[in-house]
């Protein structure tokens, strides 16, 4: 007999929507969720944060992580830098029919991992199924809730001239990562995805430092990320080249590729802008968590000029492009 | 396949040495007449574009960009018929700046959107993985330089000796040497040096660029494209220009040899011979190109899928032609920055993430 594979009547609502329901339940199984209401009812105080986002990645595994860490890390760290802690998720699977079960497990058993060590309960989830073709194996979709304290504001409009920007560790680990486990790429790489739940490295920092602003360099990576930051607080960053912290499999692979560090994307890593005394500081608390050992400053802000984004080189200074989208491997 | 870098690659990048370079072209070039160089290759473009070098330079040391962007000057009609192909139902393997460059109608990104199936690699030997795991005819778009096509000959060979019907190749490889020629053979043309490409000299080697300096007295420095390589290679065309010495130099030894890869020439010789080619931009360069030999003919998607690659009339006021050749810089043309942006290209230059005026645009460079 052939591997169990999830089928369209999975999806159908009866017995067999009950038994994939199980398979959920197994790994994500909690009081809240298991109460199987309509809606989860869950117990929380003060300001409210709150974000959604979906997951499509291929392969779905991956060196480093896979698409279920993924999407809890993702929408906790949404969470985490607004300074926000992380409460309560949803989970919603749109199932490609023929997905092995076992495939399916391993992602459970991996959203479950995020999860526990981000402390946040996964609270009501949905499964559908779609036929063969129309689906890259599963896109995970998670929503995420979380309380905000008192006095906390953590913003991209709040970034002022003089502002340092810290980064928590090297960059680009995650889009070398993927790129490199595509099949058909024809490139190989030693690199393992960065992804990790950010929230307990960030909460010190947010209880003691007026934190500016942080975000998560997902897609577009510390480019895009930089280049929000600077339009929404109406200054320019200037980043020092000689201290972004770039590892070696990133640069040659993008040397290879013909793509910019700064484009690739971080699954655990943020960028963090405080005002300038709290530099030092913020990094040393940063440091102090096993995923911000590589955290260091790499840029500042200043009143804004012509460009948003520019790098100061060996011989001078240049601008940095907002990214365009698609991270494509060029010719030679 | 391509460089890594490897951690020996990072001392080319150390800031002081760059400086100390810098100085001494600084000194060697105030003293004498300005000097345009000319980078032929697009990577170099890049780097100098990545580095800031442009703006590094002393007045007197002006660096143009030269033809050697392969997607840039890979015809539009090419593209077209590649795009077609796809919604035809053929699976087009191609290299990924490809994908986005507009043809004269269409692009490979739009045929995409419209279900047409292109798969993105960074080496041809992911097209030879797709045609031995599917059925369907595969395609890939034989496109770039000397560096290239070694890799899509030994490709083609490898198809015939696995008797992999259902792949083949459409072939606009273009080659450097005639390309310089047409750059200075140019009445206007304005170029002191050359700082030649070092991916294309480590398999054509020095002899092929012999008559830049024998016929035109113009200097040549094949150069790698670390910071300290494209530093060295312009400092080692200053001293010469300075000079008056007109040869050919290798100032990137830890890569080229002066005779090249025969290996890899004769992997080309025996799948391609020299053709005449198209250049999107410039027109008809004669004997600028390769096309697969008679015995190859199988394997090219041209003749097994019957496409005829049209010309299509280059837009009036654009200046590409002009930037190609080294006459302007990117800025100097009309349409830079305003209706010609890598947004919305109107001309070869700004298509791909290589051409002189997309780098000129993406690093703010003067």
């Amino acid at each position: 007999m052939g591997e169990r594979l999830v089928e369209l009547a999975h999806g159908g609502g009866g017995t067999m929507t009950a038994e994939l329901i199980g398979v959920v339940r197994e790994y994500l199984g909690n009081p809240v969720l298991d109460g199987l209401e309509d809606a989860a009812c869950v117990e929380l105080s003060g300001r409210l944060a709150f974000t959604t986002d979906s997951f499509v990645v291929t392969p779905l595994e991956f060196p480093g992580g896979d698409i279920g860490r993924l999407a809890v890390a993702g929408t906790v760290n949404d969470l985490a830098v607004v300074g926000a802690t992380p409460r309560c998720l949803s989970l919603a699977l749109v199932i490609e029919e023929g997905l092995p079960f076992s495939t399916l497990r391993r992602l459970l058993s991996s959203v479950q991992e995020t999860a526990q060590e981000a402390g946040v309960v996964v609270a009501c989830g949905d499964t559908k199924v779609v036929e063969r073709g129309r689906g890259d194996g599963v896109y995970v979709t998670t929503s995420g809730v979380g309380e905000v304290a008192d006095g906390v504001d953590v913003s991209i409009h709040r970034v002022a001239a003089g502002d340092a920007v810290i980064i928590s560790g090297a960059i680009g680990l995650h889009g070398v990562a993927v790129m490199a486990a595509r099949k058909g790429l024809g490139f190989a790489s030693p690199a393992e995805s960065d992804v990790a739940p950010l929230n307990a490295m960030l909460a010190p920092l947010v209880r003691e430092l007026d934190v500016h602003a942080m975000r998560d360099p997902t897609r577009g990576g510390c480019s895009a990320a930089l280049h929000e930051i600077a339009d929404a607080s109406c200054v320019s960053i200037v980043l020092d080249e000689a201290a972004l912290p770039v590892p070696e499999v990133v640069e040659g692979a993008c040397s290879l590729l013909g793509t910019d560090p700064l484009e690739m994307p971080n699954e655990g890593k943020a960028l963090v802008v405080v005002p300038e005394p709290a530099a030092d500081r913020a990094v040393e608390l940063l440091r102090e968590h096993k995923y911000g050992r590589g955290a260091c400053r790499i840029g500042r802000a200043v009143e804004r000029g012509s460009f948003p984004l520019t790098l100061r080189t060996a011989l001078g200074e240049r601008l940095v492009d907002a990214p365009r989208g698609e991270l494509l491997p060029r010719i030679c | 396949m391509g460089r890594m870098m490897l951690g020996a690659e990072k001392g080319y990048r150390d800031e002081q040495l760059a400086r100390r370079i810098l100085d001494r072209i600084r000194q060697e070039a105030d003293a004498r007449p300005p000097v345009n160089l000319m980078e032929v290759c697009g990577t170099h473009t890049v780097s100098i574009g990545r580095y800031g070098l442009r703006r590094a330079m002393p007045e007197t040391v002006r660096l143009l960009s030269g033809p050697g962007c392969p997607v840039c000057v890979t015809p539009g009609g090419y593209i077209d018929a590649a795009a077609k192909l796809a919604l035809d139902g053929v699976t087009v393997v191609t290299f990924g700046d490809m994908v986005r460059v507009p043809g004269d109608t269409t692009s490979l990104e739009e045929a995409r959107a419209q279900g047409g199936r292109i798969a993105v690699t960074a080496s041809v030997t992911g097209a030879l993985d797709i045609a031995r795991a599917e059925a369907g005819e595969v395609v890939f778009l034989a496109v770039g330089f000397e560096t290239t096509a070694p890799t899509i000959a030994a490709a083609v060979l490898a198809a015939e000796r696995e008797g992999l019907a259902n792949f083949s190749v459409l072939v606009s490889h273009k080659l450097v040497p005639p390309a310089l020629r047409l750059v200075l053979d140019d009445p206007d043309c304005a170029v002191g040096g050359f700082i030649l490409p070092g991916h294309v000299s480590a398999i054509i080697g020095l002899a092929p660029y012999s008559f830049i300096a024998d016929e035109f007295n113009v200097p040549g420095v094949v150069a790698g494209f670390e910071l300290i390589d494209v530093l060295a290679g312009i400092e080692a065309l200053v001293r010469m220009t300075a000079a008056g010495e007109a040869g050919i130099e290798n100032a990137y030894p830890r890569v080229v040899r002066p005779e090249g890869n025969p290996t890899a020439r004769d992997v080309v010789g025996k799948v391609f011979e020299p053709a005449d080619s198209d250049w999107r931009g410039i027109g008809t360069i004669p004997q600028s190109g390769l096309a697969l030999r008679e015995e190859y003919a199988t394997f090219d998607a041209a003749r097994r899928h019957g496409i005829a690659i049209d010309s299509a009339e280059f837009p009036k006021a654009c200046a590409c032609g002009a930037v190609l050749r080294g006459l302007i810089r990117p800025r100097d043309c009309q349409l830079f920055g305003t209706t010609c942006t890598p947004q919305r290209p109107v001309g070869p230059c700004m298509v791909s993430v290589e051409g002189a005026c997309a780098v000129s645009y993406k690093y703010g460079e003067d």
